[in-house]
């Protein structure tokens, strides 16, 4: 398979996360769809790294991999935390960063 | 030939499983959606003779952050169904439009660019391409300072994690009602019997009271 079908289907899964964090209300649904999108970038570079015959984008996606943890971390931890302050779990609640 | 079966079957899995995130009701089900995605994504990074990379997205990402998120799912539990009216019916047309436009841009950018080796398999790559060895040479030679900037990433993120969700909701209220938050916070050691697993579960109301009865003491 030549490198453009894995761009066709990096394009895909990007738009399908973008349309997931434009609609869903669960935060941590959002989340996932963030990963989506971290993901669709990933295969891109992968594929990228692959067409000129580097590893340089293979190293690039490990640390989108290592951001993408770390923001699953912060992000759930805003989460738990919002649990327990019994705020509603829903983003179009969440307004202000305060409190 | 059995490549391109493969890359079919894979490219398949990782688009039904990328709807079903964002289609199905249960956050439950989305996760496990997502972990679907993940390993046919690793099928996709190994046709790509990125092996290296496959086995961390399998191991880190379908293995380690998943199960963080399958812990977080069962932890908030049954708040899961948000309250009042979601986007309506307007607003999720509108949102994927917004979506197909982002496809129909990312098909014109990607395979209408002027690159001419997006039509090939790929360049001849050097033997060991993707392989642990010449990964791990490149992290530890020519990207060596953002595998160690990622490193100090994970390390502030972590910390950052542990401040948001610990005990008590977080941010401590002053008594005035703004929480706030301290480094001093840190340094000071926790009463006795605070802390431990049953009274992040709830069951330690016994430990509670004791606790709020040395807070007075101390403050008063």
């Amino acid at each position: 398979m030549t490198i453009a079908w894995y761009l066709a289907v990096s394009a895909l899964i990007f738009a399908i996360g973008a349309g997931g964090v434009l609609v869903r209300r669960n935060p941590l649904v959002v989340l996932l769809c963030l990963e989506l999108m971290l993901n669709a970038a990933n295969l891109a570079l992968i594929g990228f790294s692959r067409m000129w015959g580097n590893g340089d984008g293979q190293v690039f996606a490990l640390i989108v991999m290592v951001v993408a943890a770390c923001e699953v971390t912060v992000g759930l931890g805003v989460i738990v935390a919002m649990h327990r302050l019994r705020l509603p779990v829903d983003v179009d609640t969440m307004r202000e960063l305060q409190g | 030939m059995i490549s391109a079966v493969l890359f079919f079957i894979a490219a398949a899995g990782t688009l039904a499983g990328a709807i079903g995130v964002i289609v199905l009701k249960d956050p439950f089900y989305c996760v496990l959606a997502l972990v679907g995605h993940l390993l046919s994504l690793a099928v996709l990074f190994l046709l790509l003779h990125a092996e290296f990379v496959a086995a961390a997205q399998v191991i880190v990402y379908a293995g380690a952050v998943m199960v963080l998120y399958v812990f977080v799912v069962s932890y908030v539990g049954g708040q899961n169904l948000p309250s009042g009216q979601g986007p309506g019916r307007a607003g999720t047309l509108g949102a994927f439009a917004c979506a197909g436009a982002l496809v129909i841009e990312l098909f014109i950018a990607a395979l209408g660019s002027g690159l001419h080796a997006i039509g090939t398999d790929g360049a001849h790559y050097a033997a060991g391409f993707g392989t642990p060895e010449a990964i791990g040479s490149l992290l530890l030679t020519k990207f060596l300072i953002p595998f160690e900037v990622a490193s100090y990433l994970l390390l502030i993120a972590a910390v950052g994690a542990v401040t948001l969700a610990r005990r008590r909701g977080g941010l401590d209220d002053r008594g005035d009602g703004t929480p706030t938050i301290s480094v001093m916070e840190f340094m000071r050691p926790r009463p006795f019997g605070s802390g431990t697993m049953a009274e992040g579960f709830g069951h330690a109301d016994a430990l509670s009271v004791q606790h709020s009865a040395q807070r007075q003491e101390r403050e008063t």
